[in-house]
């Protein structure tokens, strides 16, 4: 006979010394865990819960400015650096991290409409409605951070004077030319005073222009007439454009696909397209209630941020129909010029009330330096809600927004109205000839024509 | 062989010794896949089938790792019995055996002798390391059975029924002669359970915080132990029963009738989630197998019945009696009757149960309670005269998981894990016959067609309900007979509209289909013979 039955000696389960650490043992066995099918479940909702819990996205406000925010620009070389422009012609430099001013840059008599700054980070585009554009010195990051007397003043480093009021400006991204838009698109060098190429495709003012971050001599601006142009600095003439049925106030381009780009609209949604096929939109982002004014693209090309008319600001999927995000606070006004910062971790809003507002770009992300095991902890509440997203008590948690009145309303709103056309649509369909009623989606139906 | 076979079977090629280790491997790696994965061939999504498919075999990965990190994991082997000869384990008694083991096993044979305090029961905590005895004439004891010690007694001069550890060993609850109590480790009474009335039967739900008691009036009381709040409260209507245990694979309660029956409950429900008769006469006992698909069952007719929890059916009928049951950690069943205890054993895994081992103790006590400790080869002992514990080699796991229950824990990690267990807590709903239902989808039910006479009774009903509603009266000339008649014929009409378009609209879409299938059935050169006409 042979017998042996389970004798545990306590030395080998228990640690020897106080200073070690406890011994721990692992046994994987599905039987000694009942239920952990529900246990997984109920953590699911709990990590829902808790991202909800944690949801602040708001950071803190940068004032300054005496005037409303009307342009942003990003420092390509310097994370913490952003300039902003207001409508009196106050250009500011705002150290992020400790939200102060950092420099300014006085000598614009109207509205700052334009803001840009080159690649390598050293000088600042700057222009505005009294028809000029300037050149500012960049002070370099370091020297900026030492001296704490902030509010120097700066001097620009050239002025130039066009004939017409400017509305935007954008660097290339490898090179020294930018384009203006205004009365027509020019293209300038930072060493001459006139304007090296110039288009014109059409009589109306160009509000906007934006270069490709993948091909340097490819830039998209955006007109008055409702028009959306593509311009290739290569050949003389503009390549191609499109028309929509309302006006495009921002374009950006996606970083990481440059041949899309999205475009802000005044019919409070956002266009995606493909530079090569403009015949129908790649996605239309719906959930503004009011004209978009300005759109960003997260460094990481998965998502962008809109700012809009109606005191909001939203973040979506690159390729999400609706916003996966919208902040907004009391105090935050008409939302002018918003700014994905270059680390994609955060967002800058500038808005009406001549506040610069700083949000993160995921409202219940914990900041700081993370321990693995608090990292370990987000990442396994990450994959827990995504396991379980469809079930409709988690998903009903992760969706919750809470809106301000106004905006709910006029969101209901909307929904009635393209609802009560969308049966009417129906209606007349079923009523009239079959094939005579063609309904189109509306990646279509917003573009009148394209032309080359 | 040759060394390079590429079409040939993998397995054919490994040496004898590997192919014996991947075996072993498949077999444990079959326990981590938790079942059959998913059936992806029926998805018509090709984005959706590539995501599961990539999930389905990070289930794989990580089910292998486990089996492969089995080894090194788990340090500890199981207990065995292993007879020569003409040697059968059954006539192996604890003596025998107390010659084989090292001397630190010793101390789990013993015997505990109090013959006034009367019957005693007992319940371990999740570990196996604390032990709680009750006895019949209100003696309450709380013991360490690793170093066996006695952490605290107390006399509550009641007659006590039963007693459960809560969630960890420093609070139980005692069923006692009004009302169920709970006290802390050191035996003081924290609550005064009243609306439980007079329990005869307690259990703790671990995962659901919920204390489930049954009462000398069949009621069914579960209550959150947590926050306080009555969860249930069921009349059973089925009488009086002290024969009462919870299922740990789901938390459904399963209650042992004097009718025969066993139903099985949620809180959730007033009616029992399945009622099954099980024995012609009362049900003695009952227990389930910690994999929850395994319950057994006595009856006073002297039978013990091994049952399908899947299927409800039975799997076995043992002959002889039983006064009490329980399953062990590795499936092995006790089963006491009188001053005996028999163990049986699925020894051959073919779901076959048989005799394994038997111990008697001393004639004329009568054993209440048998209890199997966890994570231990040990099985105690309640009876009429003290409670005692015995040897029985592979009954329990043998590597424990410091997460779930670790009998060295230190007070920080009980703590801790306090804290955890609680922010796990499942909400009462979650307590369902297969939890693995849990998180899943429901399937679409598919639209059923309605019939020709349902339609058409449809229309009735509807021409019925506006057929009776009178009309105001209209201005003068506008009231004549004709006029109402008219305007009611009209109103039948526009009710009858929607049901005989859609007629219409199915009877042109059933023709469409005809000629499409006509079309093709014909060959490509006839088609143009083809009945333009659709066919009536």
């Amino acid at each position: 006979m042979k017998v042996k039955v389970i004798s545990r000696s306590d030395d080998d389960f228990t640690r020897e010394r106080s200073q070690d650490l406890q011994r721990v043992f692992r046994n994987f066995d599905p039987n000694l865990r009942p239920q952990e099918k529900a246990i997984e479940y109920a953590r699911a909702l709990n990590a829902a819960k808790l991202d909800k819990i944690f949801a602040r996205p708001f950071i803190g406000a940068m004032d300054g400015h005496i005037d409303a925010v009307s342009c942003m620009a990003k420092n390509p070389n310097y994370l913490k650096g952003i300039f902003s422009g207001s409508m009196d012609g106050d250009i500011r430099l705002w150290d992020i991290a400790s939200r102060r001013t950092v420099r300014q840059f006085p000598g614009h008599q109207g509205a700052v409409r334009g803001l840009t700054a080159s690649t390598d980070g050293r000088i600042l585009v700057s222009c505005g409605t009294d028809c000029t554009v300037r050149l500012w010195n960049v002070p370099i990051a370091t020297i900026v951070e030492s001296d704490d007397s902030s509010n120097h003043a700066a001097e620009p480093l050239a002025v130039y004077t066009g004939k017409n009021a400017f509305w935007g400006v954008d660097h290339q991204w490898d090179g020294e030319l930018f384009a203006t838009a205004g009365a027509q698109v020019d293209i300038w060098n930072h060493n001459r005073s006139q304007p090296i190429n110039s288009f014109e495709w059409g009589t109306d003012t160009v509000i906007s222009v934006r270069f490709n971050p993948g091909e340097p001599n490819l830039l998209a601006t955006s007109a008055s007439d409702r028009s959306i142009t593509l311009y290739d600095l290569r050949v003389s003439s503009p390549a191609r454009k499109l028309i929509m049925r309302t006006k495009t106030n921002s374009i950006a381009w996606n970083p990481m696909e440059p041949m899309n780009f999205t475009v802000a609209n005044e019919d409070c949604n956002c266009y995606s397209y493909d530079a090569r096929k403009f015949e129908e939109a790649k996605c239309v982002h719906k959930d503004h209630v009011s004209a978009v004014m300005d759109i960003d693209f997260s460094p990481t090309g998965r998502e962008f941020a809109t700012g809009s008319y109606d005191r909001t600001v939203r973040i979506f999927q690159y390729n999400g129909g609706h916003s996966r995000e919208i902040y907004h606070t009391k105090r935050m006004q008409r939302v002018f010029c918003v700014k994905f910062s270059c680390d994609a971790s955060y967002i800058i809003s500038g808005s009406d009330d001549t506040n610069l507002r700083l949000w993160k770009a995921k409202a219940s992300e914990q900041l700081g330096v993370l321990l693995p095991r608090e990292r370990k902890r987000h990442e396994y509440n990450e994959a827990l809600k995504n396991r379980y997203k469809h079930l409709p008590e988690v998903k009903r948690i992760v969706r919750h927004r809470h809106l301000p009145k106004p905006i709910y309303k006029a969101a209901a709103l909307r929904r009635t109205v393209t609802e009560a056309e969308r049966r009417k649509e129906e209606r007349r369909k079923a009523h009239s000839a079959p094939g005579s009623v063609v309904t189109e989606p509306l990646r279509k139906r917003r573009i009148i024509k394209e032309e080359e | 062989m040759g060394v390079k076979q590429d079409n040939g079977d993998p397995e054919k090629i490994l040496p004898p010794i590997e192919q014996d280790l991947s075996n072993e491997i498949d077999a444990k790696l079959r326990k981590y896949l938790r079942g059959e994965g998913a059936n992806l061939e029926v998805l018509k999504d090709k984005k959706l089938k590539g995501q599961l498919s990539v999930r389905e075999e990070l289930y794989g990965i990580s089910a292998k790792a486990a089996a492969k990190a089995e080894e090194w994991l788990m340090p500890s082997e199981g207990g065995y019995l292993e007879v020569e000869g003409i040697e059968k384990p059954w006539r192996i008694n604890q003596l025998s055996i107390t010659s084989e083991i090292n001397l630190s096993s010793l101390k789990n044979q013993h015997d505990i002798i109090i013959p006034d305090l009367g019957p005693y029961t007992l319940d371990f905590n999740s570990s196996g390391r604390y032990m709680a005895v009750a006895g019949r004439r209100g003696h309450l004891a709380v013991v360490d059975m690793k170093n066996m010690s006695l952490i605290k007694e107390i006399q509550v001069r009641e007659t006590v029924h039963d007693i459960v550890f809560l969630h960890n060993e420093l609070f139980f609850a005692a069923a006692q002669k009004k009302y169920p109590y709970i006290y802390n480790r050191d035996g003081i009474e924290l609550h005064c359970l009243k609306e439980h009335g007079s329990v005869l039967r307690l259990q703790f739900l671990k995962n659901h915080f919920l204390l489930a008691s049954i009462n000398k009036f069949g009621q069914l009381h579960y209550q959150d132990v947590t926050m306080g709040e009555m969860i249930g409260n069921i009349r059973t209507g089925l009488g009086r029963t002290d024969v009462m245990q919870v299922n740990p694979f789901n938390g459904v309660v399963g209650l042992g009738h004097s009718g025969g029956t066993v139903s099985m409950w949620k809180p959730t429900s007033a009616v029992p989630l399945v009622k099954m008769l099980c024995h012609p006469g009362p049900v003695s006992a009952m227990a389930f197998h910690p994999n929850g698909h395994i319950m057994a069952t006595s009856g006073k007719e002297r039978k013990i019945k091994i049952w399908d929890l899947r299927k409800f059916e039975v799997l076995q009928t043992i002959p002889g009696h039983a006064k009490a049951l329980d399953f062990s950690q590795k499936g092995l069943l006790a089963a006491g009757n009188g001053s005996f205890v028999q163990i049986f054993g699925d020894l051959s895994e073919s779901q076959n149960y048989s005799r394994y081992m038997g111990h008697s103790m001393v004639k004329g006590y009568q054993i209440g309670k048998v209890l199997f400790r966890p994570y231990e080869d040990v099985l105690a002992l309640g009876h009429s005269m003290g409670w005692s514990s015995i040897l029985i080699p592979g009954s329990g796991e043998p590597n424990f998981d410091t997460w779930v229950a670790n009998p060295y824990e230190t007070s920080k990690q009980r703590r801790e894990k306090e804290v955890r267990s609680l922010l796990d807590k499942l909400p009462p709903e979650t307590i369902m016959l297969n939890p693995s239902k849990i998180g899943t989808m429901r399937p679409v039910k598919k639209k059923e067609k309605q019939s020709k006479q349902e339609i058409e009774a449809e229309m009735e009903a509807a021409v019925e309900a506006v057929k009776d509603i009178a009309f105001k009266n209209k201005t003068k000339g506008r009231n004549k007979a004709s006029k109402k008649a008219k305007k009611k014929k009209e109103v039948i009409e526009r009710v009858k509209r929607p049901f005989l378009d859609k007629e219409m609209k199915d009877d042109e879409k059933l023709a469409k289909k005809q000629k499409i299938s006509e079309e093709n059935a014909l060959p490509m050169a006839l088609q143009r013979f083809a009945s333009k006409k659709p066919t009536a």
